[in-house]
């Protein structure tokens, strides 16, 4: 019953993920990919100081988009399970929370340039309130663009999963709390954060990994001004510098797994399904 | 029974509301400009109101190849469908015991669903370019696609199987059914509306990957990946008119998988359980 998803999780998981190991040690000349064994490129790359920077900036789009998916997609689905009190509703509102995660993430991406631009709403609004006398350039092409973005893009991935398991709480341990003479903020706090723990780690792990491996909002977003691991590897790739890409993409492909071992020390994932 | 909603209800209810302003806004915008005039800009204000940008998404000079890429995807998406769906059952039904080598494969479904895109797309490119495949949408392009969809399957599939009750299986079998009649006339009429969740996922994942495809699409784009290319070098409406109308498309997929999936909640809350019906 499973050989048709080993077969296929073999062949374009597992062998991809070999082959770029392999291609990791070898060498590049400008037309060619030659192969060798040489730690050529990893020399190159942890002897860089631009690798740190990117790197560092990539766990800077990590960390604080993590703290606002967090913040949101924890707000919205505390409201929508604890505060809409039917079950249609609750339906309803959480399908139109979920719809554009079905449609497509760089028509997203397109529909900010006319919020964010030089001439662009947020720009006209700001200035008719006489907040600014000039447009704001940092609004579009900034890390803040792609912030923003980010959010925009993956505060989906949190909320639904926190959703998920605060509808699995147990309302009478709610009503127990009130009885023992909790107000809603201790119960939100004491009762409600700790039992939805789990949710919320399988949101961290889906935004971390979304955000680290990312390289195409970076790259539009920031007006190709800002960078994250995973342009230095379209880069590469670009120039056809296979090797190079492939030795900073077996990097981040480690970076990723460390961290997501990490989270998955906090949360049995085959127990919250 | 219910007590009057207090002060927190109305604060959460407003900042829910902005959330959806906040998802829904920029897309509307884009929606709103793509009605643009003939000399109106990427932003705002409004040159006139006209249909011209959506005229010229049906110019072939002027857009490049979308309506062959629109087309690709299209096919490649029913493609990933079927197989997600059908690979997602099979593997569901295998988790619910253990086999050796189930923990290894199950991380393999994590690794799937966390590993960075562009390893994906770097991999598969260098496996058939080094072999001297050639890379194209159906083949390299299909497979990459597999495992970002893949995943997603088969955790809704565990998440059903976990809450299935058994004994209606066991029923089947005391009945005489064979393995093969149980899975038929009971299990897949049961988990049915899952499944139609699996190839909503299936679809529109696959619909709108871009980074999966980059490196293992070939020479003949699928539509991110022409949509992509145009952001590049076209700085007119017609991009807002292409984004709208995919979007359009997007919900209308998702409008039919709903109705889908509604219909048969009522067809069967008022039919009672039909599965085993299909004995007869």
């Amino acid at each position: 019953m499973v050989s048709p998803l080993m077969a296929i999780l073999l062949f374009f998981l597992v062998l991809p993920v070999g082959m770029i190991l392999i291609v990791s040690f070898w060498q590049a000349t400008e037309f060619s990919i030659i192969p060798a064994f040489s730690f050529e490129n990893y020399e190159f790359l942890f002897g860089s100081s631009v690798t740190f920077r990117v790197f560092m900036n990539t766990f800077k789009y990590a960390v604080v988009t993590w703290v606002f998916t967090l913040l949101i997609g924890f707000t919205v689905a505390y409201f929508l399970a604890f505060h809409v009190r039917t079950q249609r509703w609750q339906i309803a509102l959480f399908l139109l929370c979920t719809i554009p995660f079905w449609t497509s993430n760089i028509i997203r991406m397109i529909s900010w340039i006319p919020f964010l631009g030089r001439n662009g709403i947020a720009n006209s609004a700001l200035m008719s309130w006489g907040v600014t006398d000039r447009p704001l350039e940092w609004l579009l092409f900034s890390d803040f663009a792609v912030i923003l973005a980010f959010v925009h893009l993956y505060t989906l991935f949190m909320g639904v999963p926190i959703f998920n398991t605060m509808m699995r709480i147990d309302k009478s341990l709610i009503e127990a709390a009130r009885d023992a003479g909790a107000n809603g903020a201790q119960i939100l706090w004491n009762v409600i954060v700790p039992l939805t723990k789990p949710g919320i780690m399988i949101g961290t792990i889906f935004v971390i990994t979304l955000v680290m491996g990312d390289f195409i909002t970076v790259r539009f977003m920031s007006g190709s001004q800002s960078a994250n691991v995973g342009r230095l590897i379209s880069n590469d790739i670009a120039l056809l510098a296979y090797p190079s890409a492939a030795a900073t993409a077996i990097v981040l492909l480690c970076t990723v797994l460390i961290v997501i071992a990490t989270l998955l020390r906090f949360v049995d994932i085959r127990k919250e399904l | 029974m219910m007590e009057p909603r207090g002060k927190s209800f109305y604060v959460l209810a407003a900042f829910f509301g902005l959330f959806l302003l906040f998802l829904y806004g920029p897309t509307v915008t884009i929606a709103i400009l793509s009605f643009q005039g003939p000399g109106g800009g990427l932003t705002f204000p409004m040159q006139g109101l006209s249909l011209h940008w959506f005229r010229d998404l049906f110019e072939q000079q002027a857009v490049g190849d979308i309506w062959g890429s629109f087309r690709r995807s299209f096919v490649l998406g029913l493609m990933v469908m079927v197989v997600t769906v059908v690979v997602s059952v099979m593997g569901g039904l295998a988790f619910r015991h253990r086999f050796p080598g189930s923990n290894v494969l199950f991380y393999l479904i994590i690794t799937s669903l966390v590993i960075p895109s562009i390893l994906i797309s770097l991999g598969v490119g260098l496996i058939f370019s080094q072999s001297g495949l050639e890379v194209h949408w159906s083949t390299s392009g299909f497979g990459s696609q597999l495992t970002w969809t893949l995943p997603f399957g088969l955790l809704i599939m565990f998440a059903v199987f976990n809450r299935f009750d058994k004994s209606y299986e066991e029923a089947a079998r005391d009945l005489g059914a064979s393995p093969w009649q149980t899975i038929r006339h009971v299990v897949l009429p049961i988990i049915a509306p899952s499944l139609i969740g699996v190839a909503l996922f299936g679809f529109t994942l696959s619909y709108d990957e871009f980074a999966r495809t980059l490196l293992t699409a070939g020479s003949y784009n699928t539509l991110p990946l022409e949509i992509f290319g145009m952001t590049t070098n076209v700085t007119s409406p017609v991009l807002y008119a292409l984004g709208t109308l995919t979007t359009l498309f997007s919900l209308l997929i998702i409008g039919v998988f709903l109705s889908i999936t509604w219909l048969s909640a009522r067809r069967k809350a008022r039919a009672g359980s039909d599965a085993g019906k299909g004995m007869i």
